[in-house]
């Protein structure tokens, strides 16, 4: 390959998508018709370069879980594409995704319920090399024990079952199984969520040290803005299946500029009780995906809405220094 | 300056809290729950004590199975016997022991005197009922209200607790309900016998942060016009400083520290209470603080099994400070500053 193209392909985005639409059909009587729809995830656009981590916030039922999966086609999306390497793996069949797949893992919330109580760690965490037909037997043993080793696993415990370990050992594995193809990114949804706070910390140093030490990418999926703070490069804010907010992380902390964006970040408590409660709070509750309000989104809870938030939806726009706000005010 | 930084600014003024704090209403003294287990006896509560005053709201913090939701439900007496029992202390409230009264005279308590909201808002409220139904329950048992009194006071009390329509919600099933409004129905039935403590565990833990700041406000306000006493169980020290006055650290079912929030958040003491502090990111930037990319500090290990504890300080296998003292000899809960309580034999080092 000639010096350029590869230079071309290494800063090329691990992850690019454009206008990813999910639309879960809602199903009613004996003949299943639709009649209606869930607007989970609503032309969402993004990119991720090489050892980045892209945090996605958002509150339950914002659609960023549902963004996840769609990344990795665990989900199929109803609209838009997705490109890895520059190629458009949106349509791609089982077989031919394959090849992509090794290079985009998932790491889940639940640690309890995401690895199999049946089988033995070490089995769990080759799986991957075994269906990828990468490394069979004592070669495979090798792997996976180096795997452990890296995760902060000792190679002994590779024989024990998933209800031996902790939850935090358990987060572990399931890092050690995403790792075990190389991957350029792993999507990690709400991976400390389920933690304890002290065990929390070890989780996010892991991920952070495997960053920098194999270069990758991440799309750390959280409600957590305090970690997410702590984890990310670029913040992409999401309510109710679009992203309202996309700027680097720490613009996007000392600057919002989405009503949306300041409601979240003035709702977290702060661990300190010299900043004593006077939030600007929002009213009401998120209204239900099936029926998105017109217009913007968030204009039922937001304090400065004018009636052309009512009608039209404001799109994404740069506000300068590459910060996104969808919002009409801006 | 953006709305944001003002905001903060605006935050940091508005610091010191007013509010009557009166005599005591709660103390508990020497508690100890304990839990037979096929692995053993386990002390789930290893002799908890604490003083409880009228309209304040005391935080008890802690990791999983550090036995702080269980210090709650003893104080109500709904642990599950077998497998658990109160095996000693006293739990009194204004007068009467608790732990001594017959469980016909317990019943007048709970949900009367003492109420409880629990995390699960779901999962805690009946779902075959309608949520007028469930909070005149209360009112009709604990007060001798008519039935017809009782809706119109739960009408009354959606209102208060800020639920859109209470006429109409009154007649609605859990289910017809968001998270944050159904935490909303459980605040409104705690607290519609207008009880002198209630207890919060993790009362916000499932909801949206948005919703979850909704709710803090909510019981907070409650709090200064009723003037009840809050017992705030949380793992969330962020939830801690924006709540409570005081604080208890547990860990592996006993206090290791005590004190005022500012104190604590100030000068904590017990090497676990540092530990837990520095290892939370603290979203510095929303602060005007510089950006922090480096390491978390981590607290090595994990809490040990309650039928399996060390035989000193049940800390001291992760604690970086332990010696062979530490190891072999728990340390007395003592006064180390003025008004600030810890169990280390090497606090504040």
């Amino acid at each position: 390959m000639p010096v350029s193209e590869m230079q071309v392909a290494m800063s090329a985005p691990v992850v690019e998508v454009r206008d990813l639409k999910k639309h879960f059909p809602i199903r009613k009587g004996l003949l299943r018709r639709t009649v209606g729809n869930v607007f989970a995830v609503d032309g969402v656009s993004f990119s991720i370069q090489p050892g980045e981590t892209l945090g996605l916030v958002g509150e339950s039922g914002c659609g960023k879980t549902t963004v996840g999966r769609t990344v990795l086609r665990l989900v199929e999306p109803t609209g838009g594409s997705i490109m890895v390497r520059g190629e458009d793996i949106t349509h791609l069949g089982k077989k031919a995704l394959r090849p992509y797949r090794r290079e985009m893992q998932i790491v889940f919330q639940d640690p309890f319920s995401s690895l199999n109580p049946r089988m033995r760690a070490g089995t769990i965490v080759g799986e991957p090399l075994k269906i990828h037909g990468i490394a069979d037997g004592a070669e495979r043993e090798r792997m996976v024990a180096r795997l452990f080793d890296r995760v902060g696993l000792r190679a002994q415990q590779m024989k024990n079952f998933p209800h031996e370990f902790s939850g935090g050992q358990r987060q572990r594995i399931s890092i050690a199984r995403a790792l075990a193809l190389n991957p350029k990114l792993i999507v990690a949804d709400e991976p400390v969520s389920a933690l304890d706070v002290s065990i929390q910390a070890q989780v996010i140093n892991l991920m952070m040290d495997l960053q920098r030490e194999e270069g990758l990418a991440y799309l750390f999926i959280s409600h957590n803005l305090a970690v997410v703070e702590h984890i990310s490069h670029r913040i992409a804010v999401m309510y109710l299946g679009r992203i309202v907010e996309y700027a680097d992380k720490v613009t996007l902390f000392t600057r919002p500029q989405h009503p949306y964006t300041e409601a979240l970040l003035s709702a977290v408590p702060v661990p300190d009780p010299a900043l004593k409660r006077n939030k600007h709070m929002v009213e009401g509750d998120v209204p239900s995906p099936v029926r998105p309000p017109p217009g913007c989104h968030f204009h039922t809870r937001c304090p400065y809405a004018i009636d052309r938030c009512r009608v039209e939806s404001p799109p994404l726009k740069d506000v300068g220094d590459g910060q996104l706000v969808a919002c009409h005010l801006r | 300056m953006s709305p944001m930084t003002a905001q903060i600014a605006e935050k940091v003024e508005a610091a010191p809290r007013r509010r009557s704090i009166g005599e005591v209403v709660l103390t508990v003294d020497d508690l100890q729950t304990v839990f037979y287990t096929r692995a053993g006896m386990v002390r789930a509560v290893d002799r908890v004590s604490f003083a409880l005053k009228a309209g304040e709201t005391l935080a008890i913090v802690g990791e999983s199975g550090c036995g702080k939701s269980i210090t709650a439900l003893s104080l109500l007496r709904l642990i599950p016997d077998p497998p658990g029992r109160i095996v000693g202390g006293k739990v009194v409230l204004e007068g009467t022991d608790l732990l001594s009264l017959s469980e016909p005279a317990m019943r007048k308590v709970r949900g009367n005197r003492v109420s409880m909201i629990f995390q699960e808002p779901m999962t805690s409220l009946n779902p075959v009922l309608t949520v007028g139904r469930q909070i005149s329950q209360a009112l009709m048992m604990h007060q001798g209200m008519s039935k017809a009194a009782a809706m119109e006071r739960a009408v009354e009390m959606l209102r208060l607790v800020k639920v859109p329509e209470p006429a109409q919600r009154v007649k609605e099933y859990p289910h017809q309900l968001s998270g944050g409004m159904r935490q909303r129905v459980m605040i409104a039935m705690a607290l519609s016998c207008n009880p002198r403590v209630l207890i919060a565990d993790e009362p916000t833990t499932a909801l949206d942060v948005t919703i979850q700041a909704q709710i803090l406000d909510l019981i907070l306000e409650l709090q200064n016009q009723l003037g009840t006493a809050v017992i705030l169980i949380t793992h969330d020290l962020g939830v801690v400083a924006e709540t409570a006055q005081r604080v208890i650290v547990m860990y592996a079912g006993r206090k290791v520290e005590e004190a005022t929030v500012e104190e604590l958040f100030a000068r904590p003491l017990h090497p676990y209470t540092r530990g837990l502090m520095a290892s939370i990111p603290r979203l510095g930037l929303m602060r005007n603080q510089t950006v922090e990319t480096g390491r978390l500090q981590e607290i090595p290990g994990m809490v040990p099994p309650l039928f399996d504890l060390p035989a000193g300080c049940a800390y001291a296998p992760r604690c970086a400070l332990a010696d062979d003292r530490c190891r072999a000899e728990y340390p007395p809960f003592e006064e180390k500053r003025d008004a600030h309580w810890a169990a280390c034999w090497h606090a504040g080092e």
